[in-house]
C-alpha cells in the first residue's frame, strides 16, 4: 500500500466552507444561542477558531478572554491581542493569577514537588515531562525537571501521590479558564467554542470539566497540520503561524511533545492517520524516516493513550435511562 | 526469593490495585497495556510498589515495556535484577 505524507493535504478553502457552515448552523440552529466565546491563548489551535467563528458567524458576534496567569509567557498575551486585533473582535484580559491564588493551586503545586524534591522553592520553575518513545520502548512514566533560581535543573521520576497532586492542582488552571469562558457566554448568551485539534481530541489531551469542555469543537476532526494550512489560508499573523506548540501551562517552556505525545506533531499526525487507516508500520515508517519498529510503538502508545484517556469523553453515568426526547 | 512467590506478589498487587477484586484472574503472559489493565498511572504506582516492596531502585532505562509488559515479564526481570544485587 503506498503512504505519504501527502494523505494530510486538504482542500482549505473546502474546509473552511465546510466548518463555517456547520459552526452557523450548530451555533444558531442547534444551540440556539447568538454568538461564540472563545479563550485566546496566542497558539495556533484558539486563533484558528476565532478566525473560523468570525466567519462563520461574524466579528460582532464573537468574544474572547485572554486569561494569562504568573506562569504564562509573555509571548502567548502579546500573540493573543495580536489575533484578537487582526480579526476585530472585542476581547477582555483576564489575569487569572488571583483566583488561581486563591484556589491553592500554586500552594499545592509546591507541596507536590516537595515530596520529591524537598528544596523546591516557590520562586523555582518547573515542567512535566515524558521519555521519548523513538530511541526505546520506553514505559509512558512522568517526570519533573525543575530549575532553582541560579540556573541549576534537575530531573526525578514523580510517586504516585506527587504526580497526581501536581497534575490536580495543575489542572485549576484550565478548569478556571472555563468558568470564565461560561460567564461570559452567560452574560452574552453565547455558546463556547472548544479549541482541541484532532491529536489532543482523540489521545484525550484536555482536562474534564477544564479545556475540554465546550459547546461545539471546530477543528477536532482535523489533524495538527491540517490546522496549520487552515491558519495560513485564513491569513493569520505569521507569528502564530510560526510559534512551535506549547502547553504554556508550566513555569518552564515544554513542548507538548515532551509533556503529552512523546513524539513531534508531524509525526503523530501522520502515524495516527495511519493507524487509523489500519495503515501497516513498515509502509509509514519509510515515509517518516523512522523504523518499522519505531512506528509499531507509536501506534501502542495510540492504543494505550486511547484507553487511558476514556474517561475523560464519559459523560455521566446514569443508573437508568431517562424518558426525555430533548436529551 | 522463589520467582513463583514474585509472581504471585506481583499478581495480587495489580488484581487488587487495578481490577478491584483479587479474586479476578489475569493470565499472567497477558499483555498489562494492551489490555487496558495498567495506564500510565497505573504504571508509576506499579514502579512504586515494587520499588518499595523490594527496596530497589529501577534505572530509567530499566523502564521499557519489554520488562512490564505483562505479570511473567515483570517477575522474571525483578527475579534477575534481585538475583544481580546478590
Amino acid at each position: 500500500m503506498k503512504f505519504s505524507r501527502d494523505v494530510l493535504k486538504i482542500n482549505e478553502q473546502e474546509e473552511i466552507e465546510k466548518i463555517t457552515t456547520t459552526i452557523r448552523t450548530q451555533v444558531f440552529s442547534e444551540l440556539h444561542r447568538k454568538g461564540a466565546v472563545l479563550g485566546l491563548s496566542g497558539g495556533i489551535d484558539s486563533s484558528v477558531c476565532a478566525a473560523l467563528c468570525v466567519k462563520a458567524l461574524g466579528a460582532e458576534n464573537v468574544f474572547a478572554i485572554l486569561m494569562p496567569e504568573k506562569d504564562s509567557s509573555q509571548e502567548s498575551i502579546e500573540l493573543g491581542k495580536l489575533v484578537a486585533d487582526s480579526l476585530n473582535i472585542n476581547y477582555e484580559i483576564n489575569d487569572i493569577t488571583n483566583l488561581l491564588q486563591a484556589s491553592g493551586c500554586y500552594k499545592f503545586q509546591v507541596e507536590a514537588i516537595r515530596e520529591i524534591i524537598p528544596e523546591y522553592g516557590e520562586d523555582w520553575k518547573c515542567k512535566v515531562i515524558i521519555p521519548s518513545i523513538l530511541d526505546k520502548d520506553r514505559l509512558n512514566i512522568f517526570h519533573i525537571t525543575v530549575q532553582s533560581p541560579d540556573g541549576k535543573m534537575q530531573t526525578r521520576r514523580f510517586t504516585p501521590t506527587s504526580y497526581l497532586k501536581l497534575i490536580a492542582a495543575t489542572n485549576w488552571k484550565q478548569r478556571i479558564r472555563k468558568c470564565i469562558e461560561y460567564y461570559h457566554a452567560d452574560r452574552l448568551y453565547y455558546a463556547v467554542c472548544g479549541t482541541p485539534n484532532r491529536l489532543e481530541y482523540d489521545q484525550g489531551f484536555f482536562v474534564k470539566n477544564g479545556d475540554g469542555s465546550a459547546d461545539f469543537k471546530p477543528i477536532a476532526h482535523l489533524y495538527k497540520s491540517q490546522v496549520y494550512m487552515l491558519a495560513k489560508a485564513l491569513g493569520l499573523p505569521e507569528k502564530i503561524i510560526h510559534r512551535p506548540p506549547t502547553t504554556d501551562t508550566f513555569s518552564l517552556a515544554q513542548t507538548q511533545e515532551e509533556f503529552f505525545f512523546a513524539v513531534s506533531y508531524e509525526i503523530m499526525d501522520l502515524c495516527l492517520y495511519a493507524y487509523n487507516h489500519n495503515i501497516e508500520p513498515k509502509f509509514v515508517a519509510s515515509e517518516i524516516n523512522l523504523t518499522e519498529e519505531q512506528v509499531k510503538r507509536i501506534y501502542k502508545d495510540i492504543e494505550s493513550k486511547r484507553k487511558a484517556t476514556r474517561y475523560l469523553h464519559m459523560k455521566p453515568l446514569l443508573v437508568e435511562k431517562i424518558l426525555n426526547p430533548e436529551l | 526469593m522463589h520467582k513463583e512467590e514474585i509472581t504471585l506478589i506481583v499478581s495480587n498487587y495489580i488484581k487488587k490495585n487495578f481490577l478491584f477484586d483479587e479474586k479476578k484472574e489475569v493470565d499472567n503472559d497477558i499483555s498489562l497495556y494492551q489490555s487496558g489493565i495498567i495506564d500510565s498511572m497505573g504504571t508509576i504506582e506499579l514502579i512504586s510498589f515494587l520499588e518499595n516492596t523490594y527496596k530497589i531502585r529501577f534505572d530509567d532505562d530499566e523502564l521499557i515495556a519489554e520488562n512490564f509488559d505483562s505479570i511473567n515479564a515483570i517477575s522474571n526481570f525483578l527475579y534477575n535484577k534481585l538475583q544481580n544485587i546478590k
